[in-house]
């Protein structure tokens, strides 16, 4: 019995987090066409999720285009196919790697900061004093960190494809002595633009999902310092996972 | 104690004295959290350009209550009439049109952490109106001059104190002329001097603009002080009114034991 209770209730709360999500949600893109529109705040945040991001990003593309090289390399060795590196590598990144690690560091940097600070102003009551000023705090708050989550977010992607690529390609011919003209014509033949933008579609979703559940769980903090801190943690665990699972929903229905 | 919890607030005459020029008025509103009702039909009047102060224990429902006033919780049922309009009903358009009217003082000040103390008086001049930065600058200069503090422009609020902090809340809240001021416990959390200050800076600022201050306050001395009308709220319900010699003389006995502070009497704490 208390475990059917406690499904029950925790089914009963998980529905009123998505229909409050859907709402502050719809709210943040009707302050899209409604003035006041915030481009000051929206270049801000949009410095805070890209441009700060660039260097994990960055890391995190090279050595996952590196090791990528490296683990194919052994498996095309089999059969005498090691030029294919370079298409596994093009394809891994753009496909699926690119967009998603790209999204998990930004939800892991971004999200995490969106919550803790959306929070701190909630418990502080500075939310509060934006609405008493006749401010609203979506139009002020939420809507221009979505703005910059799905802007951002696909730059980073193209970023990391690049910086992957290169990180295959230098471990590829630098190390494993894949001559260098094979290595690109081949990655040319197999890399279509399409792969390049179904990637790119990934990360618009993803970037909308890492700033809205950021957004979200700071925007309805509540219990003080210990709330802030589970808004943080709860921010960053639900976009990674909403990450995952909607990368595979978007991988079946775009590819 | 319950029938006196539910006691006819007003005798008729003074009901009738205050409406006649009240800017706030609050009829029969109730609120619950969670099943648990914590305003039990509110009827209030705030007199227009006096000092109103709201005194009540902890879990009172006094913040609830200055929230409502300003459209940041809504109420189940009841009415709140600004200047005859009842906000409760209105969109968030027509709300923020009202909401202009109001300046507001946050417990902890509220002040936006990212912004230094001239952006954050600034803020709301800013946001109404289209000003020139010259005279953005002279209206800040002014109202911070106003709450006595000069010199503090570029500080950010970390670096303020807490007496400062309320400076600068005040500041703010005063930046677009508005016709009312709520104070959130204005006084919780400082020590007697700096309260002592407080309570100076709301009874000057008042002298000088002549509108609406509503307080909400379990700090007796202070409440005594700088009140031109007083109310006691228990337990989600309006005990008493009147003026501080009224409360003073009030022979209700909760009222006597929250304004003598006694451990003994009807009001019992666990």
């Amino acid at each position: 019995m208390v475990l059917i209770e406690r499904l029950g209730r925790g089914i009963i709360v998980g529905i009123e987090d998505l229909g409050r999500i859907a709402l502050l949600l719809v709210d943040a893109f009707g302050w899209l066409v409604r003035p006041p529109f915030r481009i000051g705040v929206m270049l801000k945040q949009a410095e805070f999720v890209g441009v700060q991001s660039l260097f994990v990003v960055i890391l995190t593309g090279g050595f996952t285009g590196a090791v990528l090289a490296l683990q194919s390399y052994h498996a095309f060795r089999l059969f005498t196919a090691e030029e294919l590196v370079s298409v596994a590598v093009a394809l891994s990144m753009t496909r699926e790697l690119g967009p998603v690690l790209t999204s998990l560091m930004v939800a892991a940097r971004a999200g995490s900061a969106m919550a803790a600070e959306l929070g701190t102003m909630r418990i502080t009551e500075q939310i509060d004093a934006l609405a008493t000023m006749a401010v609203s705090p979506v139009n002020y708050l939420v809507t221009p960190r979505i703005v910059a989550g799905v802007v951002m977010v696909p730059l980073l992607t193209v970023i990391c494809d690049v910086i992957g690529m290169l990180g295959g390609y230098i471990v590829a011919v630098g190390l494993l002595d894949i001559p260098s003209g094979t290595y690109l014509s081949r990655m040319w033949e197999a890399l279509y633009f399409e792969d390049v933008v179904d990637g790119l579609i990934k990360s618009v979703v993803f970037g909308l999902l890492i700033a809205l559940i950021g957004c979200y769980k700071g925007f309805y903090t509540t219990g003080g310092a210990e709330g802030v801190g589970r808004a943080t943690t709860e921010a960053v665990v639900w976009a990674s996972i909403s990450i995952l699972v909607s990368d595979y929903f978007l991988t079946a229905l775009l590819f | 104690m319950t029938d006196q919890a539910h006691a006819p607030i007003y005798d008729l005459t003074d009901a009738d004295r205050i409406a006649s020029d009240a800017i706030i008025q609050v009829r029969g509103l109730r609120k619950s959290f969670n099943g648990r009702e914590v305003l039990h039909g509110i009827d209030l009047d705030i007199p227009r350009g006096e000092i109103t102060v709201i005194i009540g224990g902890s879990g009172s429902g006094k913040t609830v209550l200055l929230k409502h006033l300003i459209g940041l919780i809504r109420p189940d049922s009841g009415q709140i009439l600004v200047d005859g309009e009842d906000i409760c009903r209105m969109d968030d358009r027509q709300l923020n049109r009202v909401r202009r009217k109001f300046g507001m003082l946050f417990q902890e000040a509220a002040l936006f952490d990212s912004m230094n103390v001239f952006d954050n008086v600034a803020f709301p001049i800013r946001e109404h109106t289209r000003l020139s930065k010259a005279e953005v600058r002279e209206i800040v200069l002014r109202k911070l001059a106003q709450v006595g503090l000069t010199g503090a422009e570029e500080k950010m609020p970390s670096e303020l104190s807490g007496g400062m902090r309320k400076r600068v809340g005040l500041a703010r809240a005063l930046a677009l002329e508005p016709e009312i001021v709520l104070f959130d416990e204005p006084t919780t959390g400082l020590d007697p001097i700096t309260t002592a200050v407080v309570n100076r800076l709301i009874l000057d600022t008042h002298r000088a603009l002549g509108i609406t201050f509503v307080v909400i306050s379990h700090d007796i001395p202070g409440a005594f002080a700088i009140a031109n009308r007083i109310a006691m709220l228990f337990r989600g319900d309006i005990i008493e009114t009147g003026t501080p010699a009224e409360i003073q003389a009030s022979t209700n006995p909760m009222v006597q034991q929250f304004i003598t502070g006694s451990a003994e009497g009807p009001i019992q704490i666990v």
